[in-house]
């Protein structure tokens, strides 16, 4: 039982609450996002420090035990998700003062960004099935108030899309869980697990698991299920994407490997085949992807499902060196993510326009941000001593020793082509010519500058200090790898 | 009356995809509707369907209801009804906004602007 478990997703609810009286008073709004932003970080920090100390932490809700009421649980994974969440939410907050414009602002928008970091947090922390859909729904109307927000033409032609590919798989979420629990009878998930390893492999427990992967799929943006994210997540501001790409995809992402560690790995030779061969397809698709458009917005979304592909491809190895290896790429990515969405948005602001061919000679004039752009790419394609690289070695190395060669290589050529699609941005936006732009004086790019530079000295931090990182990571990995210590800390048996 | 439910089930996804797959966003919107009623009703037939008595504990009837399906399910349709009112909004907006409500010109093409 630990109190502090909830407070990642308590400070954000009543923070998105009291702002809501707020709407009018743009400064109280600032100031108190800011605030409640600082205090989850250190909530979620205190928490992570405790799980790394003590073990996982459980916090039963109004004291009903373990496998009747609803159970948050904490493990290293999901504080140290937390924990990564609410920095990116800081910094997206941050941004957001300058950048995101007063008419949103006024038209609840920090709420709404409140309630959203609410799902997120709530969604890597509970340990119950059905108490995930609820945040996971949590998470989804807040980024649907947040994609149509502003109200452009782009805006709300892409979120009905949005919305009605949200909607069939929430529907089938529901159906997902209706087929667990009428197997199981149980909705708790260490309760599952046990439940599920007394029936060991039988078919319908692989339907489920298949079921599972199209719900989480979609939300994730795997090979055949992303097609709605690059419409979708092109129309809103910068610093929306920035949530979006960095967050909602993540949560997707976990509730697989949470999903295929914890309840799916009797019929791995079925099921974790098949998340493989996605993991595959997905990577090829976003490279293709990122490689293809020349508008910035987009190449930077095509990486997102890129790294989709390499962190689920570490999950499906399924051992404890490309568990860790995945934790490793999967915290990178969502620090990086958010850090080149945020960046993207400082060069639209200023030039106006996210079409590559429009973009040239930035450095001149803005050497800051040129240079923050360029180790920010570099540490998204791995560059050694960058944070992207330690993680994508590791899923690396176990995709050949277990001898899946042709994803071990699909992966080790994707880091290139990711190099050269952002490289592309850098070669092609900031050098060549500098050109005048309209917008460009009133561009507060020093402010804007000062959210992704941190997050670009948390990504050179992660890479340098993975010697320091490696054994919190590997603590979550070996959970994932072994269910008993999740179930044996939820049900106290 | 669990094969019973499962063709009403099987009626109720049918009738969504039919209707999610037509062009028009009124018809997708009522899609959704039935879709996540299909579902509701999938969640309480799974849960078994039995008359019971209420489900309090020290009580001596014979059989007990199912809480917990029932407790999902309302939580779902909930989630669902705010989920296609805030849908039905954003669709009338879209169709001020935009000036069509035909799923074909709705398409982003014209420079993704």
């Amino acid at each position: 039982m630990n109190n502090l478990i909830i407070l990642p997703i308590l400070i954000p609810l009543i923070t998105g609450v009291v702002l809501i009286f707020f709407t009018k008073n743009i400064m109280a709004q600032r100031w108190i996002s800011a605030i409640s932003a600082l205090l989850t970080i250190i909530a979620s920090f205190m928490l992570a420090h405790q799980v790394y100390r003590n073990g996982i932490q459980t916090m039963d809700l109004s004291n009903w035990e373990a496998p009747y009421g609803i159970t948050l649980v904490s493990d290293m994974l999901s504080a140290l998700l937390v924990l990564t969440t609410s920095i990116i939410a800081f910094a997206a907050l941050f941004y957001s003062f300058k950048s995101i414009g007063e008419a949103r602002e006024r038209f609840f928008y920090y709420p709404v960004v409140n309630f959203l970091i609410v799902g997120v947090n709530g969604a890597f922390t509970t340990g119950d099935i059905f108490n995930l859909f609820v945040f996971f729904e949590v998470m989804l109307m807040s980024s649907y108030v947040l994609i149509v927000l502003g109200g452009t033409k782009i805006q709300l032609r892409e979120s009905i899309k949005y919305i009605l590919v949200n909607v069939i798989s929430s529907a089938l979420f529901v159906i997902a869980v209706a087929y667990l629990y009428s197997v199981v009878g149980t909705l708790n998930m260490a309760h599952i697990s046990v439940r599920l390893s007394e029936i060991g492999s039988a078919g319908i427990i692989t339907v489920i698991a298949v079921l599972f992967l199209i719900v989480f799929g979609l939300k994730g943006a795997i090979f055949p299920l992303y097609f709605w994210l690059p419409g979708s997540y092109y129309a809103p501001p910068a610093p929306v994407m920035a949530l979006f790409g960095a967050l909602l995809t993540k949560v997707g992402v976990y509730s697989i490997t949470r999903t295929y560690t914890l309840f799916f790995y009797h019929d791995v030779g079925y099921t974790h085949q098949l998340l493989q061969t996605l993991a595959v397809m997905t990577i090829i698709a976003g490279v293709i992807g990122a490689l293809a458009y020349t508008d910035i917005k987009k190449i930077i979304i095509y990486n997102i499902i890129v790294a989709v592909g390499v962190i689920l491809f570490g999950v499906s190895i399924l051992t404890p060196e490309s568990l860790t290896g995945s934790i490793f790429y999967l915290i990178h990515d969502m620090n990086i993510k958010a850090t080149l969405f945020l960046l993207i948005g400082i060069i639209i602001v200023i030039t106006g326009t996210s079409d590559l061919e429009k973009i040239s000679g930035l450095i001149n004039r803005y050497p800051a941000l040129g240079w923050t752009f360029f180790i920010a790419t570099a540490a998204l394609a791995g560059i050694p001593p960058l944070s992207g690289f330690a993680g994508k070695l590791m899923v690396v190395r176990s995709g050949f020793e277990t001898e899946n060669y042709i994803g071990a290589f699909v992966v080790l050529m994707s880091s290139l082509l990711v190099l050269f699609s952002v490289m592309r941005i850098f070669i092609r936006g900031f050098w060549g010519t500098p050109r005048a732009y309209k917008n460009e004086e009133r561009a507060p790019v020093k402010w804007l500058l000062v959210a992704p530079a941190i997050l670009t000295v948390f990504a050179v931090l992660y890479g340098f200090g993975t010697e320091a990182i490696y054994p919190v990571i590997s603590t979550a990995a070996e959970t994932l790898a072994n269910p008993e210590i999740y179930i044996n800390a939820v049900l106290k048996e | 009356m669990e094969i019973l439910m499962a063709f009403l089930i099987g009626i109720l996804f049918m009738t969504a995809t039919y209707l999610m797959l037509s062009k028009s966003l009124l018809r997708i919107i009522i899609g959704t509707g039935l879709l996540s009623h299909g579902a509701h009703l999938l969640l309480l037939t799974m849960g078994g369907l039995k008359r019971g008595a209420a489900p309090l504990l020290g009580e001596h009837a014979p059989s007990y209801a199912d809480p917990l399906p029932q407790a999902l399910i309302l939580t779902a349709i909930v989630i669902s009804f705010g989920v296609t009112a805030f849908f039905l909004v954003v669709a009338y907006r879209a169709y001020q906004e935009l000036g069509t409500d035909n799923m074909d010109h709705l398409r982003g093409k014209e420079g993704h602007e």
